[in-house]
Order: C-alpha cells, then sequence, then structure tokens
C-alpha cells in the first residue's frame, strides 16, 4: 500500500463557502483516495470483496430456503449471528475508551489518533447491523422495525431500544468523522460546536450501546444463565479491552502501511486501560463463576454444561477452555513491562484477548442461555457451513469499509500536512 | 480518480514541481478507467450473488409486503387479505379454506388445567393439535411437549421429552406443557414490532403476516412455548385442516414465529379446543375463569393448583395439579 503523493492530494486552495457544491465534491474526491493504493492494497480489497460476495450469496441462499440452512433450532434459537453481533457492539463501544483521554483529559497525542477509534466504531456497528439483519426469518419486513411507518413496541421491547441506540451511535459518528475530515479537506478549522457536543453525545452513546445490548439478553428472566445484573458491567469492561485492542492492531497496520510515525503514547495509555478492564472483567468473570457452581442450583446448569459439559454433550467445553487461556494468558502478557514497547508481546496480547473475548460474549455466552432449554433439554448447536460464510462476508464487508474510511483519513491528514509545510524555495 | 476541478496546491505552484503531473495524471485516468472496470465488475458479481433473493416476489406478493398490522386492518381490509390467503392457499397446496376472525366473547377469560394424576403420557393431545394446527409435517411438531417426569421429582432436568416406550412407565408422571397464556406474557414484551400480542380473553396471539422472524420471543418465553417456521410449510393436501382462523391455525409463512392460540377458532365459538378433545383420559380441563360456573373454576376451588415457574412472575392461566 503506498501513500498519496502530496500531488496527488487535490485540495482546494481556498475553502468554498457552499457546501452543498463542496460537500458532494469531497465525497468523490475521497472516494478516489480511498481507493487508490498499491499492488498489496488492490488483492486485500479483492480478497475482502470475494468473502464479502461468498457471504452475500450465503444470506441469499438462506433467506430463499429458510433458516433450516442453519443450525439453528427452536432450543437454540439463536446462533452465530447474535453472538457476532454481540462481540461487535463491543468494538463499537471500546473506541469510546480513545474519545474519553482525548476529550475528557485532553490528551494532545490522543487527540490526533482518536480518528482512528471512531473509524473502528462505524465499521463495527455496521458489522452489528448486518448480524442482525442476516438474523431476520422476514428480512422482507424490514420496514415493520422503523418508527412511523412500521410498529415498533418502545419503550417495552428491548430490542427496539437496540435499534434506536445502534442507528444513533453510526449517525452521532458519521457526523463526527465526516465533519472533521470534511474541515481538513477545506483547510479550515473544525468549529468545535458542530462536533464537540457530539463527542461528548457519543461517550455516553457508547456506554447505552453496550448496556443496551446486554439487557437484551439480562432482561429474560426464564433464562437463568443471562439474567444476572453483572452482564451489562462484564459487556462494558471485556468492549473496553477488545476495542483498544483491536485499535492497537490498526494502528500498528496503518504505521506499517502508511510509513508515517506516530507517538507512542496513545497505544501505552489504551494499554493501561486494557490493564484495568480486563482485571475487572475477570474479576467479574470469577464473581459470577463462583456463585453458579458454589450454589450447585439449576442456575449453574448452563454454566456446567458450558465448562464441563452435561449429561454427555460437550459441544461448547473447547470453545470456553480456548477463551479462558487465550483471556488469562493474554492478560498476563499485557501486564508484561514489554507490553508498553512496539513488539510482539504487545500484539500476541491483543490478538489472544480478542479471540478469547470473542468466544466469552459471542459462543460462549449467547449459546449455553437456550442449552439446557427452557424445559431443560439439551440439545447442542455448532454453526453451519452457511452461518460460517455469513459471519465471513460480514467480516470481510467490516475490514473493507474500514480500510476505506482510514484510507480517507490517511488522505485528507496527509493532505493537510503538505500544505502546512513551509514550500521548498 | 478525481473530477475535482479546483486547482491543487501543486499545481497552482507551476514550476516548482509541476514536472511531477504528467507522471501523476497519466496513470491517474487510466487507474479511474480501472477503478470504473472494477467497480462495474464488482457490482454484477454483488447482483449474481444474491440472485436468490429473486424468489422472494414469486412468494411474497406487493399486497402482502404492504399489508399493515392486524390491528389497524378495517373490516373490508380484512376480507380482501383473507381472500388473498386462501387462494395463495389453493394455488400452493391445492386445497379450498375458509379463512375466519373470531373475535374474543365479551368477559370471558380462558384457562386450562391439567390434571396430571391422570395424565399417562399417549400424547394423543399432540397429534391432535399437529392436525388442527395444520403444522408443519417435515418435522414432527405441535405446540405440545410432554415430559415424562420421575416421581419424586417436579425438577424438569429430570424429566424427558424424547421417550418412546409404551406409557406409562412404572416410577414416571407425564405432563404437558404448552402456551401458558400467561398474565405477563415476557414474549410480548419482548416482541420489536408488536407483531405479538394478548387479547382481551386472555390469549396470546402472533400476526404472522407482520413478524420479522427475530425470535426474541422464543428466547423470552420460559415454557418453550413458542416455534419458528425454519422453512416453508408442508403439509400433504388430505391432511389440511380447511376450517382456518387468522390468528390462529392457517398455515404459516416461512420465518415467523407460531405458538399455542388455545384453538381461538374453536374455543370463541363455544367448542373445545382439539387438545382437551382428543384426551383418552379425562385430564384435561378448559373454561371461563369468570364464569364461576365453569369446569375450570371448579378445579380452582376445589384442587390444589400449581403452576409452572410461579417465580418469573409470569401469572400463568395454565394450572396442574393432583388427584386427592
Amino acid at each position: 500500500m503506498t501513500m498519496p503523493s502530496s500531488a496527488d492530494a487535490h485540495h482546494p486552495q481556498t475553502t468554498t463557502n457552499d457546501p452543498l457544491r463542496s460537500y458532494p465534491k469531497f465525497l468523490w474526491w475521497g472516494l478516489g483516495e480511498s481507493t487508490n493504493g498499491g499492488l498489496g492494497f488492490y488483492v486485500w480489497m479483492i480478497v475482502l470483496t470475494a468473502i464479502s460476495l461468498v457471504g452475500a450469496n450465503a444470506w441469499a441462499n438462506q433467506v430463499a430456503q429458510g433458516m433450516i440452512v442453519t443450525n439453528m433450532t427452536d432450543h437454540v434459537s439463536w446462533g452465530l449471528y447474535i453472538a457476532n453481533f454481540t462481540f461487535c457492539v463491543g468494538l463499537a463501544a471500546g473506541g469510546v475508551m480513545m474519545v474519553i483521554p482525548a476529550y475528557l483529559y485532553d490528551d494532545e497525542e490522543m487527540h490526533r489518533v482518536v480518528i482512528v477509534g471512531e473509524a473502528v466504531a462505524i465499521a463495527a456497528i455496521v458489522m452489528a447491523t448486518l448480524s442482525v439483519v442476516v438474523d431476520l426469518g422476514r428480512p422482507d419486513r424490514f420496514w415493520h422495525l422503523v418508527p412511523i411507518i412500521g410498529r415498533v413496541n418502545w419503550p417495552v421491547s428491548m430490542l427496539t431500544w437496540d435499534v434506536i441506540v445502534l442507528n444513533g451511535y453510526l449517525i452521532i459518528n458519521l457526523h463526527i468523522v465526516g465533519y472533521l475530515l470534511y474541515m481538513r479537506y477545506l483547510g479550515r478549522k473544525p468549529n468545535p460546536s458542530w462536533y464537540v457536543p457530539f463527542v461528548f453525545l457519543s461517550i455516553v452513546w457508547a456506554i447505552s450501546i453496550h448496556t443496551v445490548t446486554a439487557f437484551l439478553y439480562c432482561g429474560l428472566g426464564g433464562r437463568p444463565f443471562w439474567n444476572t445484573a453483572l452482564l451489562a458491567p462484564r459487556f462494558l469492561a471485556s468492549a473496553f479491552v477488545s476495542g483498544p485492542a483491536f485499535i492497537i492492531l490498526v494502528m500498528r497496520i496503518l504505521r506499517i502501511t502508511t510509513g508515517r510515525e506516530t507517538a507512542p503514547g496513545p497505544a501505552r495509555t489504551l494499554i493501561q486501560i486494557i490493564r484495568v478492564a480486563m482485571t475487572i472483567n475477570l474479576v467479574m468473570l470469577a464473581s459470577e463463576l463462583f456463585t453458579l457452581f458454589y450454589t450447585g442450583s439449576s442456575h449453574g446448569a448452563s454454566a456446567e454444561y458450558l465448562y464441563f459439559g452435561s449429561h454427555g454433550h460437550t459441544g461448547l467445553v473447547p470453545w470456553i477452555w480456548t477463551a479462558v487461556v487465550c483471556n488469562l494468558v493474554g492478560t498476563g502478557l499485557f501486564f508484561m513491562p514489554e507490553a508498553l514497547e512496539r513488539g510482539t508481546i504487545r500484539i500476541a496480547a491483543c490478538v489472544l484477548c480478542i479471540v478469547g473475548i470473542w468466544i466469552e460474549k459471542g459462543m460462549g455466552l449467547i449459546i449455553p442461555g437456550f442449552i439446557p432449554s427452557t424445559l431443560h433439554e439439551i440439545v447442542e448447536y455448532s454453526p453451519s457451513l452457511v452461518e460460517w460464510k455469513v459471519t465471513a462476508g460480514i467480516w470481510a464487508f467490516g475490514f473493507l469499509l474500514l480500510t476505506v474510511l482510514l484510507k480517507l483519513i490517511v488522505a485528507v491528514f496527509t493532505g493537510e500536512e503538505s500544505r502546512a509545510k513551509p514550500q521548498p524555495p | 480518480m478525481t473530477v475535482d476541478d479546483t486547482p491543487s496546491p501543486d499545481a497552482s505552484q507551476g514550476d516548482s514541481n509541476g514536472h511531477q503531473l504528467p507522471i501523476v495524471n497519466q496513470p491517474a485516468t487510466r487507474r479511474t478507467a480501472l477503478k470504473a472496470v472494477g467497480a462495474a465488475l464488482g457490482l454484477a458479481a454483488f447482483g449474481k450473488a444474491v440472485s436468490p433473493l429473486w424468489s422472494i416476489p414469486e412468494h411474497v406478493s406487493v399486497d402482502e409486503f404492504l399489508q399493515q398490522h392486524y390491528q389497524e386492518l378495517t373490516p373490508s381490509d380484512k376480507d380482501r387479505i383473507f381472500a388473498r390467503l386462501e387462494s395463495e392457499t389453493k394455488e400452493e397446496f391445492g386445497v379450498d379454506v375458509t379463512i375466519s376472525d373470531p373475535r374474543p366473547l365479551p368477559g370471558v377469560r380462558f384457562g386450562y388445567a391439567i390434571n396430571l394424576s391422570k395424565c399417562n403420557g399417549n400424547g394423543a393431545c399432540m397429534e391432535a393439535c399437529s392436525k388442527e394446527n395444520n403444522h408443519h409435517r417435515g418435522i414432527d411438531q405441535s405446540y405440545i411437549r410432554v415430559l415424562e417426569m420421575s416421581k419424586g421429582s417436579m425438577d424438569m432436568e429430570h424429566g424427558t421429552t424424547t421417550f418412546d416406550h409404551t406409557v406409562p412407565q412404572d416410577g414416571k408422571f407425564y405432563m404437558p406443557v404448552q402456551c401458558q397464556q400467561c398474565e405477563k406474557p415476557p414474549c410480548v414484551s419482548a416482541c420489536p414490532v408488536e407483531a405479538t400480542w394478548q387479547e382481551d380473553d386472555g390469549i396470546v396471539v402472533v400476526d404472522y403476516n407482520w413478524c420479522i422472524g427475530c425470535r426474541y420471543c422464543e428466547a423470552a418465553c420460559p415454557y418453550h412455548a413458542r416455534r419458528f417456521n425454519w422453512e416453508p410449510p408442508e403439509i400433504p393436501a388430505d391432511e389440511i385442516n380447511p376450517d382456518q382462523g387468522y390468528l390462529s391455525n392457517r398455515i404459516r409463512p416461512q420465518g415467523t414465529m407460531e405458538k399455542c392460540h388455545f384453538c381461538l377458532h374453536r374455543t370463541r365459538e363455544g367448542r373445545a379446543p382439539a387438545c382437551l378433545e382428543a384426551c383418552p383420559t379425562g385430564a384435561r380441563v378448559f373454561g371461563d375463569l369468570n364464569d364461576p360456573e365453569s369446569d375450570i373454576n371448579w378445579v380452582l376451588e376445589n384442587k390444589r393448583v400449581f403452576v409452572l415457574k410461579e417465580e418469573l412472575g409470569t401469572q400463568p392461566n395454565f394450572f396442574y395439579f393432583f388427584d386427592s
């Protein structure tokens, strides 16, 4: 991937005051910039497009043939899609851990890279939304969920809250990122009153999206495994690990592909946040497990199935122990002094914690909620090929979107710097 | 790459780096063309990838797509929709059916009770339910699950619904579970689009033409009373029950939820639910909770009854009791 040379950046020298004309122009320019790159970039984009198309095709077949092509049943009626949805919401909420240091604590270095976190949030919200759409039995009736033309069971249904907060978060972040880039593109100083209130709103909103997502599950009295007040705090704690860890990886890739030197401070701040958040997450998990196993009531049946298997059924045992090992080793690595430096240990720690949390709050949380069923039957679940294809497609599309956003961001920043530099004599 | 016609900072700098222009601009044009080709190919591939979606218009007419929520339909809307559904059933299954819409009887509140001393697990209720309610035959199902429980425990963990032997077995008792028609139904709270609601006689119904198939209600129900239509329904023509209710036993479309509705197309017309009529042991008691003379009230008055999972606060209108 090559950087657009300074000659490539076509910025208008004088600012036009007509956003109706210049904003579309900015978008068109951004589209051009964000699709420029070297051979590696095009290979990456083509591979992602191919995987997205495989996913789209699998989903279209699922719609045509019915959800029988998934391995979900009336016993385990949510599967990989909703598991992945939960993780993606966490990823989106995790971006706020850059916004808080940047705006509440005026961390200058963080302020310069915070837009990366917002880009990750946008891509993650799109992935979360897609994960819900593919889980619908009747996507053709999606409009029933739209306020005014549909019929929304608000405020009673937690799912309507989720639809509202997720879309709201997407719009807020699109506005912040879009406005800041547009202003930088025009070479104007962003007007704080146009975006700072939205930044503060986004902080509250980020916490709300994951809290509401947790309420979706923990509000169900008939599912003892989910019906715990600790669920929302646990969701938030693990999101503040997976989000920052993902952003650290993204910043690393950006540094390598663009060759831009960035300050080491922001990643260090994120690692300090991860250390605290992961510790809190593990303490809450241990507390949860103690209650479930020590009391030994029927509330523990799902946990027993998850961790040790139940009546000879052990489908999730390999999953959850993989998560346990990933989370513990990852946390151990994060606490090593080397994690504060750029290097393999930091990368390994991020990857391990992301994988661990994806399982822990995905397959390790959604599936055991259904096993045993409410009538204490045990029917196991493992995703079908169609479900894997669709999920891979959603991730590929998310990465596609993220790549385009990051390219645009880099192009705007580079263009700005090239103008700021004193011209050679 | 760009159609930006404003002069770039570099271009406007004239000779200082003007020598770059031919190198940068030339390939840019070609690149733009290549990108356009790539985008066109990508779009074409996307169109091909999602082409199975074209089966939707074959099954979902414009009228069905635009159909409003049941509670917003006028009587003439209903006439039109029921006629459409009848002709679609005729077309798809080759059977003449009548779709009706019996409304709750004023002042009636339905309740159901099962005598666990009498039930012997014969499963006639499940079979009758499946036939009465036009269940998809691909998977053997009804709205009722009969649990074989071990004597000495009410813990469902020691029960099984998949028994396949002669009944009754020694040391076992049998507990049929179906929709408990809760006074405070968690499924109704869960539904994001109000596709399921409680009617005045206490029956929780589903508008199969409004449900989006998110299955949140299925996760919310503590009694496993809700079912999803995972595939297009298949029922032999000679087994289709032609006496159908819009909110009850009409053939449910793929991708939507369904549940027990106390056979409202029968019970609102004074008949008994199919499961009660089929029960050979006389274990089932059904009636109007508001009628002091009803059988169900006799049971509530004279037997010590219990409800399932009382601690959840769902307040079922479905009761269980033992003799003596």
